[in-house]
């Protein structure tokens, strides 16, 4: 009896719909993120994220909607990231139904949001996402880190989706964000987000043996093996991807029970 | 219709848990009035977060689930659950409501686990016959997430889960059960907990 991995499945949201395609055999309707979260939970996902990546103010509030839906249907642990920004948006997003919330620009911009949310709602429900990427640059102040064919780099945290780079250190500030009452990191490397090579295994490991928060390993999956290098070689407590489950390349019940065969703690996926 | 009510003190996902409930057939309300509470025939304490604070927010609530004892089933959720027991270590050490012998205490950081103890795990059945879980075979996967587990004298143990050290996952005394996972968040197994609660109300 041990605590199993988690799979969890990203859902992209714009204006309250999915965006990325689906090729969701049977949905009466593939771009609503409820139904897409409920398929997932037929095939066994462990927890869902939704991620608003609405653009304009004025449409902020369908994703409150969306989240009141999913949790009149979805009993499952629902993560909704994006767009948070005030002890406010928290509290909203909370109360619509959702039992974390993920912070990344706004939790770099002002660290004391993470305080504030922990202390309000407990660190059970604050996420935080880090994005990453390599810096090869000189850095005597930053934590070295070995890459696989030998050379070493640092990892930046990056904001604003991957645009902005910030100068800091992602292992130091995962390790104030856990500090500062962090419950989960949710860690992306820009390095391999989109690739299909593979979760960015070094800085994986890193961070979740630098902290002692669970780590979301997310960006980089393309096959099945990803996942489990993912748990066994980059540690991570939990794996997030989208494309692969939305374009059905494959999907939640396949993964878990591949990584099964491969002996590692899985929740089953529910037959029927 | 049985009424089952839902304490409301400002903690906690009260939305999950009563559209769950009504999943399954429960004719729920979500509140926060003593009268309301105390001529419910069900009472759910759920909850997330720190233990004091939700102590201190349940204020003169606490009337209502006393009373509950050996009258109305009662079913206290993760945090719930904890304020159930007599004690928690957290702060010190803050007393509960008593209702169910027991404390409260902090995993010990241990090399190789992560605080919280965060996603699904199963549980082992301590008794054949308890009620609450009726068609729920040993070894089901529920949803946790708590850094404070409940130690509790083995007689009130209804299941048992191993995380850092075995801990109580679910308890009961009389009238009076506790979770330490989420029914509301564990899929199937966790509706199957909810409507086996409404079948005793």
């Amino acid at each position: 009896m041990v605590l199993t991995r988690r799979i969890i499945p990203c859902l992209d949201i714009k204006d309250g719909r999915v965006v990325k395609g689906t090729n969701f055999i049977g949905l009466r309707d593939a771009g609503d993120p409820v139904e897409l979260a409920e398929r997932y939970n037929e095939q066994g996902a462990d927890e869902v994220v939704f991620l608003d990546i609405t653009a304009s103010k004025e449409n902020r509030g369908m994703i409150i909607d969306v989240i009141s839906r999913a949790a009149d249907r979805l009993f499952l642990p629902l993560t909704v990231g994006g767009g948070i920004r005030s002890l406010d948006d928290i509290k909203r997003t909370l109360r619509a139904g959702a039992d974390k919330v993920s912070m990344n620009t706004s939790a770099v911009e002002d660290p004391s949001l993470i305080e504030q949310g922990a202390r309000a709602f407990g660190t059970q429900c604050i996420v935080v996402a880090i994005d990453v990427r390599r810096n090869m640059s000189d850095n005597p102040e930053a934590t070295q880190v070995s890459l696989k064919d030998g050379t070493t780099c640092w990892y930046e945290v990056v904001t604003y989706g991957g645009s902005k780079p910030t100068g800091i250190d992602a292992i130091k500030w995962a390790q104030e964000a856990e500090e500062r009452g962090a419950g989960e990191i949710l860690l992306t490397s820009m390095e391999t987000d989109g690739t299909k090579d593979g979760f960015d295994i070094p800085i994986t490991s890193r961070i979740s043996d630098a902290v002692g928060i669970p780590v979301i390993a997310s960006g980089g999956v393309g096959n099945l093996e990803h996942f489990y290098d993912g748990f066994v070689y980059g540690k991570a407590d939990a794996a997030l991807a989208a494309s692969v489950f939305h374009y059905g390349e494959m999907t939640v019940s396949e993964v878990k029970d591949y990584l099964i065969e491969r002996g590692l703690p899985i929740r089953p996926p529910m037959r029927r | 219709m049985s009424k089952i009510a839902i304490v409301d003190y400002g903690l906690g996902n009260l939305r999950s848990v009563s559209k769950a409930l009504e999943k399954v057939g429960g004719n729920v309300s979500i509140t926060g009035n003593l009268d309301e509470i105390r001529a419910a025939d069900g009472i759910i304490l759920p909850g997330v977060g720190a233990f004091h604070e939700g102590m201190a927010r349940l204020s003169d609530l606490q009337t209502a689930l006393l009373e509950a004892q050996g009258q109305v089933p009662v079913l206290g959720i993760c945090l719930g659950m904890q304020m159930l027991m007599d004690f928690s270590e957290e702060h010190g050490l803050s007393a509960g409501l008593g209702l169910i012998p027991g404390t409260a205490r902090r995993f010990k950081r241990t090399q190789g686990y992560k605080i919280p103890h965060m996603g699904w795990n199963q549980v082992s059945l301590s008794q054949d016959d308890d009620p609450l879980y009726s068609g729920i075979p040993d070894g089901s996967f529920f949803y946790f997430v708590h850094s404070y587990w409940a130690d509790s004298p083995d007689q009130y143990l209804v299941t048992s889960t191993e995380y850092i050290n075995r801990f109580a996952s679910s308890i009961r005394n009389g009238t009076v059960w506790g979770t330490q996972f989420h029914p509301e968040k564990s899929g199937e197994a966790g509706l199957q907990i909810l409507e086996n609660y409404i079948g005793m109300v």
